[in-house]
């Protein structure tokens, strides 16, 4: 019984490890993407929602797979979405204050 | 008096305590960096003009760069791995190449600074390069910081694994948290910094 499950282990194991490979190769080949695109220096807008995209599904691979976050309990899940919660609110600051000056441009 | 819930999981979190004291620390990392980068849009987008970062910044090395991290945050999940398959030799050698390569982005990033110093471009010079030293020098000193925990566990640290194997397999996996979650920061400091 003892051997079954040391085997079981191990193979499931093996399994993370070639997702590991897999992630790995995904995470080079947008890295060449990104350098690459930033070479047709595209409009500001484009160039940075591109840039902004290929970041975002390279994180959430390092994230997901290499942080296990794609099987973690709820408590972790708890506490990133009150982080993301506060971090879209910290980026939304630079906004908020284009918008009272405009209002103030206004007046 | 040993520390409560270091291997044993807690019934009402389903967690060991390091696990969730780790992700709580990250996410004040994250807190961190994202008042930086937001401070980054703040400046930029009030700038009338801004330079693109390629103009300025070395690519070729910094993507060199990025693929140093990367290759590192494989190389430390394949050192947990190592200690999931009890095999504590081959784990040494992954945990040494992650700090290797640590030490490889430190040694780039030495050569990046010091041309900037050299041709007169200090964080004092314009918004754009006090923006690039402040988020790549907070960077490389969380590098640094991860590279001393994984030399710590590489070294020393390493004897707790003749002890207590699944202790030393939670200290391994959390401070892969951190390691991975620099490599996280950088993968959005290189496009923003040097693409755009």
């Amino acid at each position: 019984m003892q051997a079954t499950t040391t085997t079981d282990h191990a193979a499931e194991i093996d399994k993370h490890v070639r997702v590991y490979i897999t992630v790995f190769v995904t995470l080079m080949v947008l890295t060449i993407v990104t350098v690459a695109v930033s070479r047709y220096h595209l409009p500001v807008p484009i160039a940075v929602s591109v840039a902004l995209l290929v970041a975002t599904i390279k994180g959430s691979l390092v994230a997901c797979y290499f942080m296990h976050l794609i099987s973690e309990k709820k408590l972790i899940y708890a506490v990133l979405a009150l982080t993301a919660f506060f971090f879209v609110a910290l980026l939304s600051l630079p906004v908020l204050t284009h918008a009272d000056g405009f209002y103030i441009h206004h007046q | 008096m040993e520390i409560p819930y270091t291997v044993e999981i807690r019934r009402d979190t389903g967690l060991t305590n390091g696990k969730i004291g780790i992700w709580l620390f990250l996410a004040s990392e994250v807190m961190l960096f994202g008042a930086l980068f937001a401070s980054y849009i703040l400046i930029r987008t009030g700038a009338p003009t801004w330079p693109r970062g390629d103009s300025i910044l070395n690519v070729p090395l910094a993507t060199f760069n990025t693929i140093v991290l990367i290759t590192s945050s494989v190389t430390m999940v394949m050192a947990w791995a190592s200690l999931m398959r009890n095999r504590f030799g081959t784990f040494r050698i992954y945990m040494g190449a992650t700090i290797l390569l640590g030490g490889v982005f430190l040694v780039v990033k030495y050569f990046e600074y010091s041309h900037k110093f050299e041709t007169g471009l200090f964080p004092s010079t314009n918004n754009f390069l006090a923006i690039y030293f402040t988020l790549t020098g907070l960077h490389m000193l969380h590098v640094m910081g991860g590279m001393a925990v994984n030399a710590y566990f590489w070294g020393p640290g390493a004897k707790l694994w003749k002890t207590n194997p699944e202790w030393f397999r939670n200290r391994v996996e959390h401070s892969g948290l951190f390691w991975h979650f620099v490599d996280l920061v950088w993968i959005f400091l290189f496009p923003t910094l040097y693409l755009l």
